[in-house]
C-alpha cells in the first residue's frame, strides 16, 4: 500500500471513531457518569424505588407477552410463506412489514382509535368490562404491533434458502408436520429465530411513542421503564431519570452482545 | 429446478408438506387482530371527517410548520448520515485496524437503546452547560432546544440504516476493478465516483429512504432535546400526541393520515428505484 493511501486510512478511520465516540459513546458515558454522581447510595436507592421496581416488572411482563404472541406468528407466518405458494401472498408480506414503516405515535394513535371511547367496539368492551386503553392490555398490544415483524423477517430468508426437499422428504416417509417442524426446520432456524427474539425484546423493552400514547402515565400502574424515566426527568428527578435510564442501557449492551453473538452462528 | 411442492399445486393435487391450512389460519388471523382491523378502524374514521374539515387541518399554520420541521430535520440527518454511513461501511469492510470488530459492534447501538434513554442523554450533553452544548456555545452554536439538537438526535436514531445497508455490498464487490482504475492512472476520487459510487448506489439509497422514513415518526428521541416551541421545534409527531392529549381525534387523525401517506410514498419510490437496479444487474 502506497503512503498517501494509508493516510487516507487512518484519516477514514479517526472520522469514523470520533463520530461514533460523539453520537454513542459519549451520550451512555454520560448517563453512566450523572447517575452515580450523587453517589451509589442514591443510585441504589432510585433503582430500587417502589414505582421503579413496579415499572420493571410491566416492562418485563410486556416483553414476555411481545415475544410469546410474535414468536407464534413468526413461525407460523414464516412456514406458510415459505412454504407454499397461494394468492395474496405478497399482500400478506407486505401487511407484515407494515409496522416497521408506522410512526409509533401513529401506531398509537390507531389503537386509540379502535379501542377507544368512540370506537364501535367500546359499548362491547364496557359491557365485558374490559379496558384496553389507559390499561396494561394498550400497553401489552401496543408493543406487539410495533415488534410485529421482527421474528418473521429472521425467519423467512433462511426457510427460503435451505429450500424445502429435506421437508418434502420427510412428509412422503410419513412424519407428521409437528415431527418435520421439531426434527428438520426448526434445527435449521434456531439462531435465526434467537436473532429475531433479541431484537423482538429489545424494541418491546425500550418502545416509548406507541406506548406513551396508549398507557395513561398512570404511575405504578401503566408505567414501563422508559415512560418511568421520562415521568422522573419531567420531575426534575434527573439523577433517578439517569439511574433508572442505566438500567436500561445494562440491558441494550446485553442485547447487543447477544445480537454480536447470535449474528456469527 | 421446479419444486415439488409448486408443481402439485398446479395440478391442484394435495400438497406434500403438511400444516398449510393451520399456519395460514393463525397468520392472517393474528394479522387481521393486530394490524388490519386497527388500520381499519383509522380509515373509517377517516370516512367520517368531511374534505373541507381535512384540508382545514392539515393547512394549518402551525400543523404546516411542524411538517416542515419534521420533513427538512429528518432530510438533513438523513442526509448526514448517508455521508458518514458510505465513510463507516468503507473503514469496516477496507481496513483492518484494532478495535475493529468494538466498532462495528456499536453500530445498532441506537436500535437496542430505548429512545427515551437517547433523547434525554443528548439533551444533556447539548445544553449550553453540557459536556458538547458549552463547547458549541463558545462557537456560538446552540444545540439542545433548536433544529440543529432535533437533527442531532435524528442522526443518533439513523446511524445504523446506512452503514448495514452499504457493508454487504462493498463486501461482495470485487477490489479488481479499483485495481484497474489505479493501474490506469485514476485518482481514488475517481475511482470512487465513477466506479463504486454507481455499485452501492441502490443500497445507499435504499438505506437513506429508510432512515429517513424512521426520522420522520419518531418521537422518543426527539421530543426532549427539541423544546417543542410552536413555529420553531415543533415536530408532526408532538402535533399528534398534543392533539391526542387534549381528546381532539379529529385533528390528530388527519395529520396522522398525511404522515402515513407521506411514509408510503417514500417506500414505494424506494421500491421502484431497488426494482430498477435489480432489473439493470440483470
Amino acid at each position: 500500500m502506497r503512503k498517501e493511501n494509508k493516510l487516507v486510512k487512518w484519516i477514514m478511520i479517526s472520522i469514523c471513531a470520533l463520530f461514533l465516540f460523539v453520537m454513542l459513546v459519549l451520550p451512555l458515558g454520560y448517563i453512566i457518569y450523572t447517575s452515580l454522581s450523587d453517589g451509589v447510595k442514591s443510585f441504589i436507592s432510585s433503582v430500587t424505588d417502589e414505582y421503579t421496581i413496579k415499572a420493571m416488572k410491566l416492562t418485563i411482563i410486556t416483553t414476555l407477552w411481545a415475544v410469546g404472541i410474535n414468536t407464534v406468528f413468526g413461525l407460523c407466518a414464516s412456514w406458510c410463506l415459505t412454504r407454499f405458494d397461494f394468492k395474496g401472498k405478497k399482500v400478506i408480506s407486505a401487511l407484515i412489514d407494515l409496522p416497521l414503516t408506522i410512526s409509533p405515535v401513529i401506531a398509537g394513535l390507531v389503537f386509540l382509535l379502535t379501542y377507544g371511547r368512540q370506537s364501535v367496539l367500546y359499548p362491547l368492551l364496557e359491557k365485558f368490562g374490559i379496558s384496553i386503553i389507559f390499561a396494561v392490555p394498550g400497553v401489552i398490544i401496543a408493543t406487539i404491533f410495533v415488534t410485529f415483524p421482527y421474528i418473521s423477517r429472521e425467519i423467512i430468508p433462511v426457510l427460503n434458502s435451505i429450500g424445502t426437499d429435506e421437508e418434502e422428504a420427510a412428509a412422503l416417509m410419513g412424519m407428521n408436520g409437528f415431527e418435520i417442524f421439531r426434527k428438520i426446520t426448526f434445527p435449521h432456524i434456531r439462531w435465526a429465530f434467537l436473532f429475531g427474539v433479541v431484537l423482538c425484546s429489545a424494541r418491546a423493552m425500550g418502545e416509548f411513542g406507541a406506548v406513551s400514547v396508549l398507557s395513561g402515565h398512570l404511575k405504578g400502574l401503566t408505567n414501563t421503564l422508559p415512560l418511568h424515566v421520562e415521568m422522573l426527568y419531567q420531575g426534575y428527578d434527573f439523577t433517578g431519570a439517569f439511574a433508572v435510564s442505566s438500567l436500561l442501557i445494562l440491558m441494550a449492551v446485553v442485547i447487543l452482545i447477544l445480537r454480536n453473538i447470535l449474528e456469527k452462528k | 429446478m421446479v419444486s415439488l411442492t409448486g408443481y402439485m399445486n398446479k395440478k391442484g393435487q394435495k400438497r406434500v408438506i403438511p400444516g398449510f391450512g393451520l399456519t395460514l389460519g393463525i397468520t392472517i388471523s393474528m394479522l387481521g387482530i393486530i394490524v388490519l382491523i386497527p388500520l381499519c378502524s383509522l380509515v373509517i374514521y377517516t370516512a367520517k371527517l368531511s374534505p373541507k374539515q381535512f384540508i382545514d387541518i392539515i393547512t394549518g399554520k402551525r400543523v404546516l410548520y411542524a411538517y416542515w420541521v419534521s420533513f427538512s430535520t429528518a432530510f438533513v440527518a438523513s442526509l448526514i448520515n448517508a455521508v458518514m454511513g458510505v465513510i463507516m461501511a468503507w473503514v469496516l469492510v477496507k481496513y483492518e485496524f484494532p478495535g475493529k470488530k468494538i466498532m462495528d459492534g456499536m453500530i445498532e447501538l441506537p436500535f437496542a437503546l430505548p429512545t427515551a434513554v437517547a433523547g434525554i442523554a443528548l439533551t444533556h450533553l447539548t445544553t449550553t452547560d453540557g459536556w458538547i452544548g458549552s463547547l458549541a456555545d463558545k462557537a456560538g452554536i446552540k444545540i439542545a432546544y433548536t433544529k440543529t439538537g432535533i437533527i442531532f438526535a435524528l442522526v443518533f436514531v439513523g446511524i445504523p440504516f446506512v452503514v448495514r445497508s452499504v457493508q454487504p455490498v462493498l463486501t461482495k464487490m470485487d477490489n479488481s476493478y479499483e485495481e484497474a482504475m489505479e493501474i490506469l492512472g485514476a485518482t481514488p476520487f475517481r475511482t470512487f465516483r465513477k466506479v463504486i459510487f454507481p455499485e452501492i448506489f441502490p443500497a445507499l439509497f435504499g438505506g437513506f429512504t429508510m432512515a429517513f422514513a424512521r426520522c420522520l415518526g419518531e418521537y422518543g428521541s426527539v421530543v426532549f432535546i427539541a423544546g417543542n416551541k410552536p413555529f420553531e421545534t415543533e415536530i408532526a409527531p408532538l402535533m399528534i400526541m398534543s392533539k391526542l392529549q387534549e381528546f381532539d381525534y379529529t385533528a390528530a387523525t388527519s395529520i396522522a393520515l398525511l404522515m402515513l401517506i407521506t411514509a408510503f410514498v417514500i417506500l414505494m419510490i424506494n421500491s421502484v428505484i431497488q426494482y430498477k437496479a435489480a432489473k439493470k444487474a440483470k
